[in-house]
């Protein structure tokens, strides 16, 4: 069993957004990066308790992505997986990123890819559709629960009111969210290994983004909040009625 | 040349999130100048003809009973074969959960840029930009897309519907290969009578501030009133007092309803990411300090297991339920 996943890094859920140059770039001063936490938390994690189960998996860790990301894909190897690909290039859009990681795939003949949701920057939620469709492989979005039984994956998806749960024969796309695993956090023995396993560097190939920014903009600050009394929140049901009108 | 618009839908019904994304595609395609037309796979209950009244002048069908189950790969191929064959410029899909499944892979196909989310209307007077939310709903990007066939994917309760005077549409049977699909689906779980929650138009959503799931009745008795969807914050889905498909925020779903009723959530930036495109936001909490009243329209400082049941029989008394 070979098994890719996807990772990107991204600014900490805490990070302050602010944008410069006439609001077409973002401000990376002093913001903290991590692995998206969707990659991170599901993905890899429920990469690492499959190859728990069987250690004969592979786990190959892929990201687009300049030598700043080699801390965070560090920081992926340390929680586990045993070898990692920097395809070394900018992110430019959903596309780029899709076609350069197939690219990777087509060489390594994997079972199994698995992606994040979305990134929590640009929240595209497309890599993996692109990626599935590259490859002509099936694509099962937003997953909630990842079984495997021998080359047959068992997959609960979130549908609209519900949850939908699939099966599908390997080699197989699926983008991960809350439920595939639970967060863990890296003991001193992965940190310790990590700096050993191999991080290959490869050049992109040739492909023309779709897609480009032209600007950001920060949502318009709020009025300020009416409050009423505790006493009296029939007052707040009226507002909602009749100066609102939601209700 | 027309603006497509793919019409999803479940249990036989067309769903609400794609009449917002015909509306959309109809006003794109009166910007452009060009007819907006709709695809629909598989088969439902509804007349397909009524959709002239949100601005199809024409939907294409695909009336085959074993595209109702979603196959994301065989769809896209039929999908495809249609943009040819019609020569859609513009596709649209609502940034639902099948939308997010098919619109990146017909990107790929076509090799046709793709804005998924966006929020409002395409700015056609200078190239072709669309704006969608990034960071997580702390900030929007005006993106361009640079090809020549171009699909947008439009974030629910961002395009109002509304039945305008079109006439009926003209319904055309689409003949296209259906494969088999690769993805067999073994069963389904609806969460049964409530209302889902990236379409619901109201949400009531709990926190910590409730201290446990056996306070959860006030928080369902008021969201039934208002015919609301129910949801909650990261800890308490992680402490597993509500299923984790309830999370809102950051790391959970992301909801622009009309309205969103906070009860006993501080408001950490990472809950407001996911919330923070709602119209009105009421937030009611103990304390004054919560964050989350920064970012409230209403508010009301006070104890949730005081405030709340009032605020249930006021609604009782504005819908004349005694």
């Amino acid at each position: 069993m070979k098994i890719l996943i996807c990772i990107s890094k991204t600014p900490d859920t805490t990070a302050k957004i602010a944008f410069r140059d006439n609001n077409t770039k973002f401000v990376a001063d002093g913001v903290q990066w991590i692995i998206n936490p969707y990659d991170e938390w599901y993905a890899l994690v429920r990469a690492i308790e499959l190859k728990e189960k069987d250690p004969s998996t592979i786990l190959h860790l892929v990201t687009v992505g300049i030598a700043d990301a080699d801390p965070i894909i560090r920081k992926a190897l340390a929680l586990g997986g045993d070898e990692a690909i920097r395809i070394n290039a900018d992110s430019q859009d959903s596309f780029y990123i899709a076609a350069q990681i197939a690219e990777i795939a087509k060489q390594g003949a994997y079972d199994l890819i698995f992606t994040g949701k979305e990134t929590i920057d640009y929240n595209g939620s497309s890599v993996g559709g692109m990626l599935a469709e590259l490859l002509d492989l099936p694509y099962i979005s937003l997953a909630t629960k990842f079984e495997l039984n021998n080359l047959t994956a068992t997959v609960t998806r979130q549908i609209e009111g519900g949850e939908e749960t699939d099966e599908v024969n390997l080699p197989v796309v699926v983008s991960c969210q809350k439920g595939v695993a639970e967060q863990r956090i890296p003991n001193m023995k992965g940190i310790m290994s990590a700096r050993t396993k191999p991080l290959k560097t490869v050049e992109p190939a040739a492909i023309e983004p779709l897609t480009s920014v032209v600007s950001f903009e920060l949502p318009p600050a709020k009025a300020g909040v009416k409050l009423v009394s505790p006493d009296n929140p029939e007052e707040l049901i009226q507002l909602l009625h009749e100066e609102a009108k939601v209700i | 040349m027309s603006v497509l618009v793919f019409i999803d839908h479940a249990d036989g019904q067309i769903k609400k999130s794609s009449l917002e994304a015909l509306c959309y595609g109809a006003k794109i395609a009166e910007q452009l100048n060009i007819a907006a037309e709709g695809i629909l796979l598989g088969t439902v209950s509804d007349n397909l003809a009524d959709l002239g009244k949100y601005g199809a002048k024409k939907v294409h069908q695909v009336s085959n009973d074993s595209l109702n189950q979603l196959d994301s790969q065989s769809y896209t191929k039929i999908i495809a074969e249609a943009v040819h064959a019609s020569g859609a410029k513009v596709i649209i899909f609502s940034n639902n959960i099948s939308g997010k499944a098919i619109a990146p892979r017909l990107s790929a196909r076509l090799k046709a840029g793709l804005v998924s989310g966006a929020i409002a209307l395409p700015d056609t007077a200078n190239g072709f930009n669309v704006k969608k939310t990034v960071f997580s709903g702390k900030a929007f990007a005006n993106i361009a897309l640079n090809t020549d066939v171009k699909i947008i994917s439009l974030n629910p309760n961002s395009y109002k519907v509304s039945a305008g005077s079109g006439g009926a549409a003209e319904v055309v049977a689409l003949n296209a290969v259906v494969d088999a699909p690769k993805i067999k689906v073994a069963g389904v779980t609806k969460t049964s009578g409530e209302v889902p929650l990236t379409e619901a138009e109201i949400v009531v959503s709990g926190g910590r501030g409730l201290k446990g799931p056996e306070n959860w009745g006030m928080i369902e008795e008021l969201a039934k009133l208002l015919h609301a969807a129910t949801a909650c914050s990261r800890p308490v889905a992680d402490a597993h007092w509500r299923p984790h498909n309830e999370h809102v925020g950051q790391t959970g779903i992301a909801i622009a309803p009309n309205l969103y009723i906070a009860i006993g959530i501080s408001g950490a930036i990472q809950h407001l990411a996911g919330v923070n495109r709602s119209k009105v936001i009421v937030v009611i909490n103990k304390d004054p300090e919560a964050p989350f009243f920064k970012a409230a329209d209403y508010g009301i400082v006070g104890d949730a297991f005081e405030v709340v049941p009032k605020l249930i029989d006021a609604v009782k008394k504005l819908k004349g339920v005694v």
